[in-house]
């Protein structure tokens, strides 16, 4: 059986844990003290070594990112941090900077020591109004430190950062359309290569991580690479926060090595909620296909998530139990992509503008069976084909809603209707109704 | 969000930006570019500085933006137009922004919507005639172990029902103090959330609590269960890997 293994949330059940003292209490910063000590280029191989993957959802390592920054390019090196969390059904980021600012500073501290670079920016989304006063609250408590800025720790080693609230715009998680919208235009993604450790923000070596990646830094450096690789599995170590949503007893955060299995944490989260069962679920997000019942057992890591047809992506685990219309949760879904598609390229533009109005037509039961084909038939000329990883993301629920419920998508045209009762899905569906909280079922 | 709003730029009677106004912002605007190595990084949160001032983002609030950057209108306007949270016409004191991505449509969040609209007789993008409240639909906001979520000046109204949703706006309306689930102790206006994000403290990060239930549902079964992380110490060996968290 797979445990639990509280790391970057070990300390949030103390009310100061936003705080420096609240931080330090619990051993902070002194991984950022021993890492001024290390040279630069062994702390990127320590996090080589940690096998560590980017927990924004690619999984590609870490390390790997930083150690492709040319050694000879005379251009300051940038250390952007991805806080953009957006994609549907992702909340491990905001809750982390909410209550833990600082193990990310610490972080971005570390690793910018570990790249040799002086300039930090975290990229949060704006429309988290306290998330940003606690990011910029915990930035400016370690200034005054002496934890950043000039000379750290008597070290030597100087390094500014800046919190930068973003203005609504879904596309800035994509790492190229972050850059461009840090350096003050649309978010739209650039072609790649050139890759941002060549020409990222303002055409220099720039490394971007999200959150949860550069936040698993200070435990690595502090516990070192075996105690990492001793959580997880081989391709897949360490750890990472699995975020549990909807139909389960207890929804919330539960940070487990990777490997564990949605049937666990099921079992932690007290199951399905009363009376219902499983229906379809979402690995990591909204981009990742659908996966059923069938997939309990499925170990959540990289390899076995990708092997079994889906992606681990952020571990956004949405579930959605059997009053839930699949045909209504992809449309709803695809309309998100339809509006947050930055118009860049075609297919993406208008490849979800049209899927936006075939679900609809299906889901009020007006579709036939040649739109299920159409819809396939759309897909095919968005993945692959789109400029970036959101045209690819949005055929995801399309796609492996189709695999799997084919036949609900009929159901609705031979009904006339959709046959849900949406309702009946709502939290408070199987409520005693009250006067003061009962909805308005 | 933005469907409902024209192409053009709305336009207020008055000009806010005075010269007054002017001098001041620039001072904000000078301190905010000296941030970045590049002064064109500073044109989000330079949008979010006049935003601040105005309500929204109007032609003389982009004026301002392109002033400061020595760039063009035009610039300023490509910008401003691509992110949603930079309001084009003017709105309520308090955006109340229900979400309606799948997850919290499917928890009650499109019930949540509706009532709303029908309570407060606003469609998508609308404000109240008094001025206080805009209500809209939003995208996921991060938040999904709490849905269904309504956002209000950007901060975390969570696990909401048709009736807490509608009390609240109402209670918004009466000017009655209004405190999030996961935020400060009390709801600042939309302008003043605008000068957070751009840049200008509110001495208000200590307020509200550090995580709320579900964010500690893993933590608190961990305790009770007795789990942690691996002892560096005392590392696992490699065949009973993943069980030894439990001690």
């Amino acid at each position: 059986m797979t445990t639990l293994t509280p790391i970057l949330s070990q300390n949030w059940d103390r009310p100061d844990s936003f705080t420096i003292d609240g931080y330090r209490a619990t051993g902070g910063y002194d991984a950022l003290r021993r890492s001024l000590t290390m040279d630069p280029d062994s702390i990127v191989d320590l996090v080589k070594q940690s096998g560590l993957r980017g927990r924004g959802g690619a999984g590609f390592p870490t390390g790997m990112k930083w150690g492709f920054l040319p050694k000879d390019n005379p251009n300051p090196r940038y250390l952007v941090v991805n806080a953009d969390e957006s994609e549907p059904g992702t909340c491990k980021d905001i809750p982390l900077m909410l209550a833990n600012p600082h193990v990310l500073v610490e972080g971005v501290a570390i690793a910018s020591y570990a790249i040799k670079s002086r300039q930090a920016f975290i990229y949060v989304r704006g429309e988290v109004v306290h998330v940003v006063r606690r990011l910029r609250q915990a930035v400016s408590e370690a200034y005054e430190a002496g934890l950043l800025g000039k000379n750290i720790l008597g070290s030597g080693f100087d390094l500014d950062v800046v919190v930068h609230a973003g203005a609504g715009a879904y596309i800035c998680g994509e790492e190229t359309a972050l850059l461009d919208s840090l350096e003050g235009y649309r978010g739209q993604p650039r072609l790649k290569p050139p890759f941002p450790a060549v020409a990222g923000l303002y055409a220099s070596p720039t490394v971007v991580n999200n959150v949860e990646s550069i936040a698993s830094v200070p435990g690595i450096v502090a516990n070192g690479a075996e105690w990492f690789t001793s959580m997880g599995t081989e391709k897949s170590a360490g750890f990472g926060f699995f975020s549990l949503s909807g139909h389960v007893t207890n929804p919330g955060q539960y940070e487990a090595p990777l490997g564990i299995t949605l049937r666990e944490l099921l079992d932690m989260a007290g199951g399905i909620r009363a009376g219902h069962e499983l229906k379809f679920w979402t690995p990591g997000g909204s981009s990742t296909p659908i996966f059923t019942d069938e997939h309990l057992d499925t170990p959540l890591d990289f390899e076995s998530v990708g092997a079994a047809g889906s992606m681990l992506g952020t571990r956004a685990l949405q579930i959605f139990d059997e009053t839930t219309c699949v045909v209504r949760a992809v449309g709803r879904w695809i309309a998100f992509y339809a509006h947050e598609s930055c118009g860049k390229c075609t297919p993406c533009r208008e490849g979800n503008f049209w899927m936006v109005q075939v679900l609809d037509r299906l889901e009020r039961g007006e579709g036939t069976e040649a739109d299920i084909d159409k819809l396939l038939q759309i897909c095919d000329n968005l993945l692959g084909r789109s400029f970036c990883a959101l045209g690819d993301g949005a055929t995801s629920p399309v796609m492996s809603s189709i695999k799997y419920f084919r036949q609900e998508y009929i159901d609705h045209f031979e009904k006339g209707g959709c046959p849900f009762d949406h309702s009946r899905s709502t939290v408070w569906a199987d409520r005693p109704t009250t006067t003061e909280e009962g909805g308005n079922r | 969000m933005n469907e409902h709003h024209e192409d053009g730029t709305a336009e207020t009677e008055e000009n806010v930006f005075t010269d007054e106004v002017v001098t001041r912002l620039a001072q904000d605007a000078k301190e905010v570019i000296s941030r970045y190595p590049k002064p064109r990084s500073a044109l989000l949160p330079l949008l979010h500085l006049v935003q601040a001032e105005e309500g929204h983002v109007s032609k003389a609030g982009m004026q301002f933006c392109a002033d400061q950057l020595d760039i063009t209108l035009a610039e300023v306007k490509a910008v401003a137009t691509f992110y949603t949270m930079y309001r084009r016409r003017p709105g309520g004191d308090y955006q109340v922004g229900v979400c309606t991505n799948t997850l919290c449509a499917v928890m009650g969040g499109d019930e949540i919507f509706s009532a709303l609209k029908e309570h407060l007789d606003l469609a998508n993008g609308e404000t109240t005639e008094d001025g206080k409240v805009t209500l809209e639909h939003v995208e996921c906001n991060a938040a999904c172990d709490f849905a269904p979520v309504v956002m209000v000046n950007w901060e975390f109204f969570d696990n909401q029902t048709p009736a807490t949703a509608t009390r609240m706006v109402d209670d918004l309306r009466l000017g009655k103090d209004v405190a999030p689930t996961r935020g400060p102790q009390s709801l600042c206006t939309w302008k003043q959330a605008s000068r957070v994000l751009a840049g200008f403290e509110d001495g208000r990060a200590g307020e509200g609590v550090q995580a709320a239930a579900p964010s500690l549902a893993g933590l608190e079964l961990a305790r009770r269960r007795g789990w942690q992380a691996p002892d560096p110490n005392n590392l696992p060996t490699p065949t009973d890997q993943g069980e030894e968290g439990a001690k």
